[in-house]
């Protein structure tokens, strides 16, 4: 008996409760505010647009940019995509991307999706002009300005020694994502290095980046536009010169990168759908520099992407009317 | 993660274990002189025969095998449109798994239809939260959980947070939806057991690089392939611990259920099942950890949460904020660690006693329902309750302060970790890789199946030969004894911070409270996130990935040490003092050897938790078969190299684990 009143007593302190705090909540209710409720109410025209955004800083700044100007100026949807490149080109067959903005060469992609599967185009250059090749720290290139020659290089071969280049130099490549050619170049070049696999984009910035502060001695394969050149300026190592077909032998190749137009593709659907999008992305066109100051918004002001393309589309009002015109 | 870790990964390991080899003491010393004879002959070969049969494959090169995995997966990219097993087997997966992660995310993370936010806010699903871990665990782990889900809002990542606890709920729902039928399989059906223990190896060991890209070719970009990536790896645990926990069943009690004239089903539901209820949740539990342990790398599918913000904090090297959100995923980790052990405790009392807090629980729990359902209902109609308030102040602490520890570490302790970087890859690291990537390959298999029949019998030597076999096979030979070298340092250095950490921490119960919240962090931190110092520390090398692993490896190894020591009985430990030996002694000659079984156990784990690090390892300059991973993760024309790469790694943990398994039974019995 006395235990069944106890419970009556300790439920009707917990009604009691639960009534001062429902009379004691205002404020304001959930859907009262529907001034944000997102720019899908706009036109109705552009529908969703699927971009992807490969994982690097300068595809980040081109997938910014796009997606603040379709968002805000014609009123898309846009669905932003993390994926790796690969995973990414995947999607173009099934719809679930519609384009990626910046594409590093990708021969082997290109064959495989626009040639073979037809599932996608390409929709032109971004403007942006990628440079692949061997880099040192700048205090290096200061202190021995003959560095820069691949012919010097041997000379200098005991100090790029580690611990794991077993007694050659070190030659540090680096991101898996990007072709090289380094290994085959050491070999046709005949130099006393050794390509020592770093493995990722990380492994390679922390590897220049005490390289400077420190003053030590480091060699690697890097590319640039790249956020982390704002850092510290790493200055390219001249290789023979890239003559058309002088890669075309894997084993053979004893030339420098080529120069890489970077450019956009997009799923063939996509380029057919009669999007409004689809022309900014065709029209869209920047230089290394305007990358640049984007791509430094976010990795160095620490800027979220939306508000480093929306700093940088103020400034250049009519570099985007171009695109959208 | 706590002591669950222990205890449930014996029978993981134990689970297809045939009858033991009959104990041979006498033989023991000449065991040890057979495996140093073994070395002998191998060294005296290498100096003869060295560099001759390396199979060595340089970075770019590939083999017919690597060829042929690459044309598989495009022909299956070609026709997925219209393969009817796409269309209809692979498609309908998706439709239903996508739509259950949907819901849930609607639920409480993102804005479902009509509302600009989830149908849940933040004070419903603390609430819920709170609610739950008392209903199942205690008041204790319900303060801990209320505590825990409003640190992450604190953090500034509470949607991120939510994203990933939805996923997580729907990849362990689905997975325990189809993880405890085939356990309780497995636990009746030895022949079954067998068939399905090497598909599990498959699982926990292949590593995510691998399936990743071909899961989004059958699942398509989205939830659907991150929750079957994240499964694939957590559903494992719980097949295993649920089959140990029917076996572990006394025969006794079926036994007398049969005789009461119990059918097959009725023992099964009344008999077998309640009484491993407690271990089986040690199973989800398990289960739920090695989920969250998969959030980063989801994250490079799209996988919205945490692992997001982790993946992209590290494009830019910003240490802070990924540290942050690691955070985050360690809290969320601990709160359900300890819910679920605290919920696989109480089945354990509420089967044991039926007392008079029974009688109390009802009316108590209506209202904590009562509580709750208001406190939902707030959080569904009133902004304040729905989105987290703040600015998330206390995250930007956390990021400057890791900041600037990070910056201060990398400042000041580079110069000594060098010096100990070079002693150790010069003097332990370089020649040991020497003697195995430059034996010829048959000398290094041969010494291996050799070492193999010495240590764990002939079963193991077996397994080893088809092991080493099936490794010249997948032609990533060389880079596989790379591999091998830094697996074995790493397991060395695991082992001698797991004895050293493990007595201390299984002498003193002080020592352990303290250092365990430690452990369970190391386990559960993405190790992306302490990646960047270490590269800072130790440059894009080897042992940069061998600290990396350690980092991983050593907690279990010094948990398990731990539990062993202590469960050396009391008396023996009292009877060697008053013997006068002193501490030295007592943890030399009693505690140790007495914990044998525990020390071998502690190898074989801290072993296969090393294997798992080697992709990991392969970004910060391990080179090898995690780079071969992480190449054919990132372009196609590596795709097979990189499965091929995986398998290797796969056979190495196959191999290792059966000569260590092998060698316990032996030292055991």
């Amino acid at each position: 008996m006395a235990r069944q009143a106890r419970q009556w007593r300790v439920g009707a302190v917990g009604i009691a409760v639960l009534g001062l705090t429902l009379t004691a909540c205002s404020g304001a209710k959930v859907g009262d505010s529907s001034s944000d409720a997102g720019g899908s109410g706009g036109s109705g025209k552009c529908g969703t647009f699927n971009l992807a955004v490969n994982p690097w800083v300068g595809y980040e700044a081109n997938a910014a940019v796009i997606a603040y100007v379709a968002e805000h100026d014609l009123g898309c949807k846009v669905t932003q995509k993390d994926l790796k490149e690969e995973i990414a080109w995947q999607g173009f067959g099934t719809g679930e991307v519609d384009a990626v903005v910046e594409n590093w060469g990708h021969d082997d992609l290109k064959k495989k999706y626009i040639t073979d599967q037809k599932t996608a185009v390409d929709a032109g250059p971004t403007g942006n002009e990628g440079l692949i090749g061997w880099y040192v720290p700048p205090w290096l290139a200061k202190a021995h300005p003959d560095i820069l020659d691949w012919n010097n290089l041997d000379k200098y071969a005991a100090e790029f020694k580690t611990s794991e280049s077993g007694g050659k130099g070190q030659l540090l490549d680096g991101d898996p994502s990007f072709v090289t050619n380094d290994e085959a170049l050491v070999k046709n070049l005949k130099l006393d290095f050794k390509v020592v696999y770093a493995g990722s984009e990380t492994a390679l910035i922390q590897a220049f980046r005490k390289a400077e502060k420190d003053k030590e001695w480091v060699i690697g394969y890097f590319y640039e536009p790249q956020w982390f050149m704002s850092e510290v300026p790493l200055e390219k190592v001249k290789l023979p010169e890239y003559k058309e077909g002088c890669d075309a032998d894997p084993e053979k190749v004893d030339c420098d990168y080529p120069v890489y137009k970077l450019d956009k593709i997009v799923s063939k659907k996509f380029s057919e759908s009669g999007s409004p999008a689809y022309d900014l992305v065709k029209n869209f066109t920047w230089t290394n520099d305007d990358q640049n100051v984007v791509a430094k918004y976010i990795a160095v002001d620490k800027m979220t992407p939306e508000a480093a393309a929306k700093k940088w589309v103020e400034a250049n009002r009519d570099k985007v009317d171009a695109w959208i015109k | 993660m706590t002591v669950a870790v222990e205890k449930t990964e014996k029978p993981q390991k134990t689970g297809s274990v045939e009858p033991p080899a009959p104990a041979e003491s006498v033989r023991k010393v000449s065991r040890s002189m057979v495996v140093g004879a073994i070395l002998v002959v191998w060294l005296v070969l290498f100096v003869v025969l060295r560099g001759k049969q390396t199979l060595a494959l340089a970075a770019a090169d590939l083999t017919d095998l690597h060829r042929w995995f690459n044309d598989v997966n495009d022909s299956i990219g070609a026709n997925r449109n219209s393969n009817p097993l796409f269309l209809y087997f692979f498609n309908e997966i998706r439709l239903v798994i996508d739509s259950l992660v949907t819901f849930v995310q609607e639920l409480i993370s993102q804005p479902s239809v009509g509302r600009p936010v989830p149908q849940i806010g933040w004070l419903g699903v603390v609430g819920i939260a709170g609610y739950v871990s008392w209903a199942v665990g205690n008041w204790r782990v319900a303060l801990l959980a209320v505590a825990g889900f409003t640190f992450l809002g604190l953090q500034g990542l509470w949607q991120e947070s939510m994203d990933t606890l939805a996923l997580t709920v729907s990849a362990v729902f689905v997975a325990l939806v189809f993880a405890i039928p085939l356990g309780v399989w497995a636990g009746l059906s030895d022949r079954f057991n067998r068939f399905v223990t090497p598909f599990l190896d498959l699982m926990q060991t292949m590593p995510t690089f691998v399936y990743l890209a071909p899961l989004t070719l059958f699942f398509q970009i989205g939830p659907a392939s991150a929750t079957i990536a994240t499964l694939i790896y957590a559903a494992p645990p719980t097949i295993r611990i649920t089959a140990h926990a029917i076996r572990s069943v006394p025969e006794t009690t079926v036994e007398a259920a049969d005789s009461l004239g119990a059918t097959r089903r009725q023992s099964l539901m009344k008999v077998l099942l309640p009484m491993s209820k407690r271990t089986v949740v040690m199973g989800v539990n398990q289960t739920i950890m090695a989920a969250l342990a998969m959030v980063t790398i989801a994250a490079l599918i799209d996988a919205p949460g945490l692992g997001k913000t982790v993946v992209q904090a590290l494009q830019t090297l910003d240490v802070g904020t990924a540290f942050n959100a690691g955070l985050a995923i360690v809290v969320m980790a601990i709160v359900l660690d300890r819910v679920t052990t605290a919920a696989s405790a109480r089945q354990e009392a509420a089967r044991l006693s039926k007392n008079r807090f029974i009688t109390w629980r009802r009316p108590l729990l209506a209202a904590g329902a009562a509580v709750t359902a208001v406190l939902a209902y707030l959080s569904h109609t009133y902004l304040w309750a729905a989105e987290f308030p703040g600015e998330g102040s206390t995250g930007s602490t956390i990021r400057s302060t890791a900041d600037s520890v990070t910056t201060w570490v990398q400042d000041n302790l580079s110069g000594v970790t060098n010096a100990f970087r070079d002693a150790l890859t010069n003097s332990l690291l370089n020649p040991f890789q020497a003697l195995l990537t430059d034996s010829p390959w048959w000398l290094v298999g041969a010494a291996l199946i050799a070492l193999a029949v010495v240590l764990g019998g002939w079963r193991a030597g077996v397994t080893t030969a088809v092991c080493v076999g099936l490794l010249v096979g997948t032609g990533v030979w060389s880079d596989g004894m790379t591999t091998l070298a830094s697996t074995l340092v790493a397991t060395v250095l695991v082992m001698l911070l797991g004895v050293v950490f493990g007595v201390w921490m299984g002498r003193s119960a002080l020592v352990d409270r303290l250092i365990r919240p430690t452990l369970d962090a190391a386990q559960v931190m993405p190790p992306f996130v302490y990646l960047v110092p270490f590269l800072a520390l130790f440059g894009a090398t080897r042992f940069t990935a061998i600290v990396a692993a350690v980092v991983y490896a050593a907690p279990v190894a010094m948990k398990i040490i731990a539990d062993g020591v202590r469960n050396v009985p009391a008396t023996t430990v009292e009877a060697a003092t008053s013997a006068g030996c002193n501490t030295w002694q007592i943890i030399t000659k009693v505690q140790l050897p007495m914990a044998r079984g525990a020390l071998t156990l502690a190898t074989n784990q801290g072993l296969i938790y090393v294997l798992s690090m080697v992709v990991v390892g392969g970004l910060v300059g391990a080179g090898a078969l995690g780079y071969d991973v992480v190449a054919g993760f990132s372009q196609g024309q590596l795709f097979g190299k990189g499965l091929a790469a995986g398998l290797a790694i796969v056979l190495l943990g196959v191999m290792f684990d059966r000569i260590t398994q092998a060698a316990a039974r032996r030292t055991s019995a």
